[in-house]
């Protein structure tokens, strides 16, 4: 049903269509519009759960663990310093192979403290084990939601759905919130092959020897991979039911054939599909990256292919290194054979705007063939002291 | 020494049937722990989900691909248990189960690291049955100290030197700040007393609610005493009124385990290496470190009216001679 909806309402309605059995809340901005909705509909009877309003992010991580493990689906969502507290238990999660669903309301990393959104706390997470999904939109994050149970509960992996905050947690949209049926038709019942039962004891989380532990990483990673299939067939499972893909692992707008390519995650993806519209003699490819983790590097070749530029921009970096998914977009080039020259950027950093106009500053940095390694793009060297420029 | 009148394989038929915990785990000689961990699972039965913080109950009943546990049971991380177990009974009631939720952890997880997580349980009434394994420090790392470490004890982050006298602070009494939560039942134990850890264990599985149970378990290799003396020692503790074994309902003190014959503490910190250096010589620091830790225990006797002057000896030492309300204790 179509409905004029906030970002978090919409996510928080999503999770309830998945019927969670443990929902584990604990407020951090720009997330708490989503867990205040969930706790109205708990409190209205219109979502029949157990709500866990815990003493912090690490309980609420550890809350749904252990609600999963014991069988029942289960939901949690936080940010920025929530993900980082997290961020021990993550990676548990991730190793134990639980599956659940943890939405990220993206948002910049303190100090200097900022509400404000970036990518930099799930991407701190990015090598958790997590399948991690970023949204566009809203209508993504609300279609994103539902597959990601039916995805971490076919694959036993967690899933990670990003979505920026303020940009889309708080913004007024109009979305299609699928019908109970339409779910119910879409994803089975919580099934968990490893969880605790009293009629059928077994030990969980045991302590590994070195003689099998890269076994459990191989398998780990193999899993990921693995998962892309998963991720297509979801995304394809539920168009059949609504009609609507919500960004399969790639998707390209624009010409794919443009000699400008520029891949992005989230939101900004938005702006810059706009900027296509407005700017159509500066014609690109937009390569929407929606599957962070696993990292799909053979549809981000074949969608790179023949391009003479990459514009790779991220609302993330590796202090002292340069960008994340830059690199990550760089280490692939090699299986190309006329590789494109890459201009990553950071943008967009603790909420900064990202307008329509960049889009055209964009095209215009193309023309250097030796663009450094990475910069961030809108910095504003007068604002710095001499030394830090 | 106590004789034993009853034959022993009449003692082996009162033994209770059920185990959650096999023998054959890596624990070692004398540990308190795994033998605490056995009685609260005879107590328990099979039908509960048990979440174990990191630590050496959890290192060893479960070198993968083995484990010692009969019952459903899981290791998530060190600071989390309070917050596995919460998670695992809101799964359980969501599905209108009743198997009833232990969370197990040592002290360094439940006095320290743990103590927010277990905060949080305890506040959101989630029925859970929290046991703390109290050897008094972070044994499985190695022997450092706790907050749950006593005063002068030495360990291997307090070292008695020239400067120090062991650990220079309190045992963090942590009973009482678990009391503070009003929970419906919070007692502590003593693995010297196995009966009376059954007892408090079923006592805690019949309540609806949070309960906490603290068990006093020797740890003879960051102690310093041979395996064969954990429950000597552990009775000492008692017996000196260093360790209080008591029970609080709601957050009032309820019952105490009385002591008959009071020990002084020397007794108790003489058969353990992690106080030799109260005992090598009789300087200033030494009679005061000594006065301090008597006036530890007179003061816990007092607070919690440990002593008892009942005058029956119906019974041997151990749980003879501790007495409950003129009934035996154990």
């Amino acid at each position: 049903m179509q409905k004029v909806l906030e970002g978090s309402q919409a996510i928080a309605e999503a999770v309830a269509l998945c019927r969670p059995q443990v929902i584990a809340a604990y407020p951090i901005t720009p997330q708490t519009h989503i867990v205040e909705n969930l706790s109205r509909l708990v409190a209205n009877a219109q979502l029949k759960c157990e709500f866990v309003s815990v003493e912090s992010e690490f309980s609420a991580a550890s809350v749904i663990l252990g609600a999963a493990m014991a069988g029942s689906r289960s939901y949690t969502a936080s940010a920025s310093q929530g993900i980082l507290l997290m961020a021990e238990v993550l990676y548990n999660i991730a190793g134990m192979r639980v599956p659940l669903v943890l939405t990220c309301a993206n948002r910049a990393i303190s100090a200097p403290l900022s509400i404000w959104n970036d990518q930099q706390d799930s991407m701190a997470v990015r090598d958790a084990g997590w399948i991690q999904l970023y949204c566009a939109n809203n209508q993504e994050a609300v279609d994103t939601t539902i597959q990601a149970y039916r995805i971490a509960e076919a694959c036993e992996l967690p899933v990670m759905v990003c979505v920026d905050g303020f940009t889309l947690t708080h913004t007024l949209e109009m979305i299609d919130i699928p019908e109970a049926r339409q779910v119910d038709a879409f994803l089975p019942d919580f099934q968990f092959s490893r969880q605790l039962d009293v009629q059928h004891p077994h030990s969980a989380g045991t302590l590994l020897s070195p003689d099998y532990y890269s076994e459990a990483r191989h398998a780990h990673h193999q899993a990921l991979l693995n998962a892309q299939q998963v991720i297509l067939e979801s995304d394809t499972a539920w168009e059949k039911i609504v009609g609507r893909s919500a960004g399969k692992l790639v998707s390209i707008v624009g010409n794919p054939d443009a000699d400008i390519a520029i891949i992005a995650l989230g939101s900004v993806l938005g702006t810059l599909e706009e900027a296509q519209e407005i700017y159509t003699h500066l014609p690109s490819r937009l390569i929407k990256l929606r599957c962070f983790r696993p990292f799909p590097t053979a549809t981000i070749c074949a969608a790179i292919e023949n391009a003479k530029h990459v514009i790779v921009l991220e609302r993330a970096l590796s202090l002292g290194s340069g960008g994340i998914l830059g690199t990550e977009v760089r280490s692939i080039l090699h299986t190309l054979d006329n590789p494109p020259i890459i201009h990553n950027f950071a943008i967009g950093l603790g909420g900064r705007d990202i307008p329509v106009e960049i889009y055209p500053q964009l095209i215009e940095a193309c023309k250097d063939t030796h663009p450094p390694y990475f910069q961030i793009f809108d910095v504003d060297l007068q604002k710095l002291p001499e030394e830090d420029r | 020494m106590t004789e034993v009148s009853i034959p022993i394989e009449q003692l082996r038929q009162q033994q209770p049937r059920y185990q959650g915990i096999s023998p054959g785990h890596r624990a070692c000689l004398g540990c308190g722990q795994a033998l605490a961990a056995r009685l609260v699972t005879e107590a328990s039965g099979p039908d509960i989900m048990i979440a174990n913080a990191t630590g050496c109950l959890e290192i060893f009943t479960t070198p993968w691909p083995e484990s010692a546990w009969k019952v459903p049971w899981m290791h998530s991380l060190f600071e989390n248990t309070g917050a596995i177990a919460s998670g695992i009974e809101a799964a359980l009631k969501a599905q209108g189960k009743s198997s009833k939720v232990i969370a197990m952890g040592g002290d360094g997880g439940t006095f320290d690291i743990g103590f927010q997580a277990l905060s949080g349980m305890l506040e959101r009434d989630h029925n859970i049955l929290y046991i703390c394994y109290d050897n008094e420090a972070y044994m499985n790392t190695g022997v450092q100290r706790s907050g749950s470490t006593p005063h002068a004890a030495m360990t291997n982050t307090s070292p008695p030197g020239k400067a120090r006298m062991g650990k220079r602070h309190l045992k963090k009494d942590i009973i009482s700040i678990i009391a503070s939560h009003h929970i419906p039942y919070a007692a502590t134990a003593s693995v010297a007393y196995p009966s009376d850890i059954r007892k408090k264990v079923r006592r805690a599985m019949h309540i609806e609610g949070p309960t906490f149970l603290q068990i006093h378990a020797p740890c003879p290799l960051g102690w310093g005493h041979d395996g064969s003396q954990s429950i000597a020692i552990a009775r000492l503790a008692v017996e000196t009124g260093l360790f209080p074994v008591i029970e609080l309902e709601r957050g009032a003190l309820a019952n105490v385990m009385p002591i008959r014959n009071i020990q002084p503490v020397t007794a108790y910190l003489k058969a353990q290496q992690r106080f030799r250096h109260l005992f090598k010589k009789a300087d200033q620091r030494v009679k005061e470190e000594l006065a301090h830790l008597q006036a530890l225990a007179d003061h816990n006797i007092e607070v919690y009216g440990l002593q008892s002057d009942h005058t029956d000896k119906l019974d041997t030492r151990g749980a003879a001679l501790v007495h409950r309300r003129g009934k035996h204790w154990a």
